[in-house]
């Protein structure tokens, strides 16, 4: 479609429903601060455990199609592509899939929320990350449904809403992924 | 009966319902009845307190059942009756004082009310469950860790107070985004109401503070249903990690709860003196130095501790620093009064008891802010005196204040003024025979939070002369309970505008129809409804 088809897009200054997912989002920062701040906090009692558990090099990978999803997610919005959604959608399963792949992994290890200080603040922290992340693939498919029947019926602010909020969960993990995986490194 | 339509005038025939209502006003009263509702249960959980502690050796209640009631009274007065209240006439007025048609999402509203009320019954159920947690407010670790702590208490605590919390976060983003997106022409920022600028402020710091405690609330789930241990120093966890997080949201709640009510005497001020608000910009202003610094103040709470000595004297200094803004306002409002036509309505002597009895509770705040006093009085009765004085001298009285200037708007009609006297001078004095005794018990060494005394501490009398104050305000609230029912009844018809009123809400039906206004309104200064009333001497801002 082109930019005259698809109008202005929505600006944070102007519109209600922008402004609110941003302080949504503002409001989650808090929360997340406060649990990486403890992770923070508790990181050099986990650190043996953390080097000799995580597989930095492996979860690089599966972070890859995270951050990836966010350019998709872009082109989605920008062009409200049901394609590039899908492609965000795929991405962001693939996270999940990683994510759980390991979850597996380090339980079977012995190493889960209960067993000591990593683990507790670990599960917690990549945890709540990925219930949001799995809360904005939730609000992905709700978008794609929506798309997928009478696509001009879908106000343009519901892409910027989701874009926004699912470049946020990417960003979250940037900080996770440094301080948690990255950490084990130095 | 009557046939003044109550709470909203919709078009005859039309009818809603509580259940699905997403009018704004509406949810409002739902809110506003939930704060009643539970302002009922806290102060009966209060009277129990009270009883138990009138004499010394006293055996009405164990133990146990002492520690559930104050920490269930703490909980309900702080997040189940003071916020819903103060949500529910922000949620009622701001719209209104704004010129708009109803809130930036009406249905978000709607589910904020909900998951509100929800948390609440998800705290009270634990009753049933097994027991109420008995922590204290704050549920310090590992007090309660699961080691410490092993009913279900303290579980429903944490689910109840996240579905609250995350009611209050949504409606929160609801009011700020109304505030800054939906005023009508000429409304400038600098021209709303104070209410509304007190809202808007409140609005941040509930975003700020409230995710702070969500947070805590996970890791202390975690530790107790998932065996962790950020908390539990026997696997490495540290207790005051809960402390830093539950206060970084617990101070900023202090003004979550005042700066609203401090709002509602902005309001009712000028309109009996007769004036606009003195430095209606020092008002506003000093409310944001106040939410600013409000973040920087918590590990006040935790001069106990033993931080340190640098960090105890910077949370020293910072607690202090935040007197200045607030001894601003109370400036601006006897500036506002001096000189006007003071017209002494209900509403009016409770704005003014709030100032005397805050101006109190904010002195034994900065003494309190003095770390070798608070050394000497922390967790001691003197404490207790000073956060209701605060709390109740302050926020209720503000409260009571809103309540009869803005009753005639949502019902149509007047609650009774002779009623009123009776309340408000019953409301003072037993306010103040209960917790002013409660400093010299604190000062002698009385701890907070102790089910019973011996007769040889000689702390029996003030306690008597405190539980017979608390009966008092018990008949208080039974007069203000008649005041309201009897006037919903046959209160004395209000019409528009009963007041003489400065803003906006005056210049609707009372109640407003649905939409509000009939015309979206259009202002050209910081008094539109007098703007109107006095075209000759309009307000040049």
């Amino acid at each position: 479609m082109s930019a005259a088809v698809l109008g202005r897009r929505p600006k944070i200054g102007q519109d209600r429903t922008l402004l609110g997912v941003v302080i949504f989002i503002a409001s989650e920062s808090v929360f997340f601060l406060a649990i990486v701040l403890a992770y923070v906090a508790y990181r050099e009692a986990g650190l043996a455990t953390a080097k000799a558990n995580l597989d930095v090099v492996r979860t690089a990978i599966f972070s890859i199609a995270l951050f990836a999803s966010s350019g998709t997610m872009a082109m989605a919005a920008s062009a409200r592509s049901g394609a590039w959604l899908a492609a965000t959608m795929i991405l962001g399963a693939i996270f999940l899939i990683g994510q759980g792949t390991e979850y597996a992994r380090l339980l079977n290890e012995g190493v889960g929320p209960g067993s000591a200080l990593f683990g507790t603040t670990f599960f917690t922290l990549t945890g709540l990350h990925g219930i949001h992340v799995l809360a904005g693939l939730v609000a992905l498919a709700a978008l794609f449904t929506a798309n997928l029947g009478r696509a001009r019926a879908v106000h343009a602010v519901a892409w910027e809403a989701v874009g926004f909020y699912w470049h946020f969960v990417d960003a979250v993990w940037v900080v996770v992924f440094s301080v948690v995986y990255l950490g084990t490194l130095v | 009966m009557t046939a003044i339509p109550l709470w909203v005038r919709r078009p005859a025939g039309e009818r809603v319902g509580w259940l699905r209502t997403v009018d704004h006003k509406e949810i409002g009263v739902l809110y506003i009845g939930m704060g009643v509702a539970f302002f009922a249960v806290g102060g009966v959980e209060a009277l129990l307190l009270r009883a138990q502690l009138a004499t010394p050796e006293a055996g009405l209640v164990d133990p146990e059942t002492f520690n559930q009631a104050f920490t269930v009274h703490g909980v309900t007065m702080i997040l189940l009756a003071v916020v819903p209240l103060l949500v529910g006439f922000a949620n009622y007025m701001v719209p209104l004082m704004i010129g708009a048609p109803d809130v930036a999402f009406p249905r978000l509203n709607a589910l904020s009310f909900w998951l509100s009320l929800v948390g609440g019954i998800v705290l009270y159920f634990s009753f049933l469950a097994g027991g109420a947690p008995d922590t204290g407010w704050f549920s310090y670790a590992p007090l309660a860790e699961r080691a410490f702590a092993p009913g279900t208490g303290v579980d429903y605590y944490i689910l109840g107070l996240a579905v609250n919390g995350a009611g209050t976060i949504i409606g929160a983003i609801n009011l700020a985004v109304t505030i800054l997106l939906m005023r009508c022409p000429g409304m400038a920022i600098s021209r709303v109401p104070l209410f509304v600028w007190m809202t808007l402020v409140t609005s941040v710091l509930i975003l700020g503070a409230y995710p702070a405690l969500t947070a805590a609330l996970v890791m202390l789930l975690v530790d107790r249903q998932l065996g962790g241990h950020f908390f539990d120093p026997s696997g490495g966890g540290q207790a005051v990690l809960w402390q830093h997080l539950f206060w970084f949201f617990g101070h900023p709640e202090v003004y979550i709860m005042v700066l609203p009510a401090m709002g509602m005497i902005s309001e009712v001020i000028p309109v009996f003196s007769r004036k606009p608000i003195f430095g209606y910009a020092f008002v506003a202003g000093s409310s944001v130095a106040i939410a600013f610094l409000s973040f920087g103040v918590w590990a006040h709470h935790m001069f106990a501790v033993g931080l340190g000595d640098t960090e105890n004297a910077i949370f020293s200094a910072t607690s202090m620093l935040i007197a200045i803004p607030t001894g601003v306002k109370i400036f601006n409002w006897i500036a506002t009064m001096i000189g006007g036509r003071l017209r002494m309505t209900t509403a009016m002597l409770f704005a003014v008891g709030f100032i005397a009895m805050f101006v109190i509770g904010g002195l034994s705040g900065v003494a309190l802010a003095v770390v070798p006093i608070d050394l000497a009085v922390t967790d001691s009765y003197f404490v207790v005196a000073h956060l209701h004085y605060v709390l109740f001298g302050g926020t209720m009285l503000g409260i009571f204040a809103g309540a009869y200037y803005w009753f005639p708007k949502m019902t149509g009609r007047l609650l009774s003024e002779g009623l009123g006297r009776w309340h408000f001078w019953l409301t003072f004095a037993g306010f103040n025979l209960t917790f002013l005794p409660q400093h010299w018990l604190g000062a002698v060494g009385m701890p907070r939070r102790v089910f019973t005394y011996a007769a040889s501490t000689g702390w029996g009398p003030l306690n008597l002369i405190s539980t017979i104050g608390a009966a008092i305000l018990a008949v208080a609230m039974v007069v203000f309970f008649v005041n309201l029912v009897r006037s919903l009844r046959s209160g004395e018809i209000a019409g528009d505008d009963p007041w003489d009123a400065f803003t906006l809400e005056w210049s609707t039906t009372s109640p407003p129809p649905p939409e509000n206004f009939a015309r979206i309104p259009a202002v050209t200064g910081r008094r539109p409804l007098w703007d109107r009333k006095h075209p000759e001497a309009r307000d040049q801002r």
